[in-house]
């Protein structure tokens, strides 16, 4: 699917002019993108420019400074009435992420649970789903992320490509109609890189619409439908993710690509 | 056979070195062994100590009920000061400046004041009001600029009658353990790694739910330890309500019989005696539920993986 600058007005998420700073420093200098549901855009950029936090933002665990920001048509955070922005309560902003999965770089399992109780934990306790139904669920996301016969250890006895598995399969039990994966592989030795790569693979062929920012060029080659190129709070190019990768239009892209490809 | 042993290795000789002296570890013993007999001859020689009348009058009826006061009130003083503990911490770690610069003032006040000077306090409230009357605030003040007569009070207790004895010694020990505990919980909840509420957040759980499912669950870890000790500090300052005075506990009842009796030094280390022992228990407690407590915390290796990484550890095995 070439979804190169597809002005959609169903897209998925929609950022126009995200600036977002901590204190005096600047981390987003006006972001502009959009991903189409069913997309799956992939986020790189030297560490520092930003990318992270721009995805952060879209699940409203950072607050943008300005700009605007939607997910599936609502803003992140705020409600528009009578051409003013308010705040969302706690209680709205939660219920907004519900349909937004996040996968962490340092996977931030639940430690005392078992894998099938931190995937169980949200629908049960959320969406107060009963215990049989979460439980029938969980063992069922656990078997799809190859972690069938380990649903009872605890992350601890995990090794780091199955945390991760399990922190996917605990995003997924949420039903979330976009997935945020904020450098899923950077904390993992790299002979386990390539498990986590396959759930995700099979999740995007699935038609899950992602966002990941990530390092692995070769994944954002193969499955990634947009290649975004951010440096120093900034979107620098954007485009198919094999031409960025083999033809990049900017020096700085250039450089960049030089450093890690 | 003579063969045998030309051919092998001969094994290598055990060393035989003078071994280091220590004969300051000699000396130690003997003044240490002499003091220890003095001590002894003291105990067994020295009549004030009428170790007959101590044995006879330290299980009493009075002083096995003041036994049982005293446990009662250290668990029921425990019990309502982690609650309140746990409530001033989390008021402390509000985003909200008020509720937490209450918190920190409440800390701030009772972490400062003696327990026995607030103890003497709680029992005086009575002097304070007669009647604590529970209403609207400020009633008789509104119903004057109202024009109206009357008070807007539902409920009245007599002042002198709530506070003594018990009521007002456990008043006064759970607003001070309260402070105490306060501190020990925020710094559990704040030993819990961030990522935890972050992907609980993400997960769409409220803010409350995240504490009591996530972040209390691992802060117990880091709060339980303190805790034992906290335990063990209010058994010991169940003491302190002679201030009250709360005449049924346990002190009270055992310097009853020395002052009645004039026998002070037996009954006194009766009082010691006690302590040492019922210390002596919660911290027998203390220690299995905290190793209970770490074996149960969910993140454990299996003896398998812990075989595996000691293996590791001693290198070379792959």
């Amino acid at each position: 699917m070439d979804t190169e600058a597809q002005a959609s007005p169903h897209a998925m998420v929609k950022a126009e002019g995200v600036r977002k700073s901590f204190g005096s420093l600047e981390v987003l200098k006006g972001i502009d993108l959009e991903v189409a549901p069913r997309e799956v855009m992939c986020v790189i950029g030297p560490s520092g420019s930003g990318k992270s936090t721009f995805l952060r933002c879209v699940n409203h665990l950072e607050k943008i400074n300005s700009g605007r920001l939607s997910v599936d048509g609502h803003l992140v955070g705020y409600r528009e009435k009578g051409g003013k922005l308010h705040e969302l309560k706690d209680s709205e902003v939660a219920s907004q992420r519900q349909d937004i999965g996040m996968v962490f770089q340092r996977f931030n399992l639940f430690p005392h649970m078992t894998a099938l109780e931190n995937v169980m934990e949200a629908p049960s306790q959320v969406k107060g789903l009963r215990k049989e139904a979460c439980r029938e669920q969980g063992a069922a996301l656990l078997e799809r992320v190859g972690l069938g016969n380990r649903v009872h250890s605890y992350p601890n006895q995990l090794s780091g490509g199955q945390q991760q598995r399990v922190a996917i399969a605990r995003a997924l039990a949420m039903e979330p109609k976009l997935m945020l994966f904020d450098e899923p592989t950077s904390a993992l030795d790299p002979e386990l890189v390539g498990e986590v790569l396959d759930v995700m693979r099979s999740l995007a062929e699935s038609g899950m619409t992602m966002m990941v920012v990530t390092h692995e060029m070769g994944f954002a080659r193969e499955v990634g439908d947009t290649l975004v190129f951010m440096d120093d709070g900034a979107v620098v190019e954007a485009g198919d993710p094999k031409r960025v990768l083999t033809d990049p239009q900017h020096e700085r892209t250039r450089s960049f690509l030089s450093k890690v490809l | 056979m003579a063969a045998d042993t030309t051919t092998r290795p001969a094994p290598p000789e055990q060393i035989k070195a003078v071994p280091v002296r220590h004969p300051g570890r000699w000396i130690a013993a003997v003044v240490i062994g002499v003091l220890a007999l003095m001590f002894v001859h003291m105990l067994v020689t020295n009549p004030v100590f009428q170790w007959k009348f101590m044995v006879d009058n330290m299980f009493s009826a009075p002083v096995l009920r003041g036994a049982r006061t005293t446990l009662i009130m250290t668990v029921l003083a425990m019990l309502l000061g982690v609650l309140l503990g746990i409530i001033v911490a989390i008021m402390r770690l509000s985003p909200n400046p008020i509720v937490s610069g209450a918190a920190w003032a409440y800390v701030w006040f009772f972490r400062a004041i003696p327990r026995i000077v607030l103890l003497f306090f709680c029992a005086n409230l009575g002097a304070l009001y007669g009647t604590y009357d529970l209403g609207f605030p400020f009633d008789q003040q509104i119903m004057g600029w109202l024009g109206l007569s009357g008070d807007l009070r539902f409920l009245g207790l007599n002042g002198n009658q709530i506070f003594k004895g018990f009521t007002a010694g456990l008043l006064g020990l759970v607003l001070s353990e309260g402070a105490y505990m306060a501190e020990i919980v925020r710094a559990g909840i704040q030993s819990v790694d961030p990522g935890q509420t972050e992907a609980a957040s993400a997960l769409g759980m409220s803010r409350a739910k995240t504490m009591r499912r996530i972040v209390l669950p691992q802060a117990m870890r880091v709060i339980i330890p303190p805790t034992g000790n906290e335990t063990i500090a209010m058994l010991k300052d169940t003491s302190l309500l002679i201030a009250v005075p709360v005449t049924s506990e346990l002190n009270f009842q055992l310097r009853a019989i020395g002052s009645r009796t004039f026998q002070i030094i037996p009954m006194a280390v009766a009082s010691i005696l006690w302590y040492l022992a019922l210390s002596s228990l919660l911290m027998a407690g203390q220690y299995f539920l905290e190793k209970r407590f770490s074996r149960g915390f969910g993140a454990r290796e299996t003896r398998n993986q812990r075989a595996e990484r000691e293996a590791r550890m001693v290198g070379g095995t792959h």
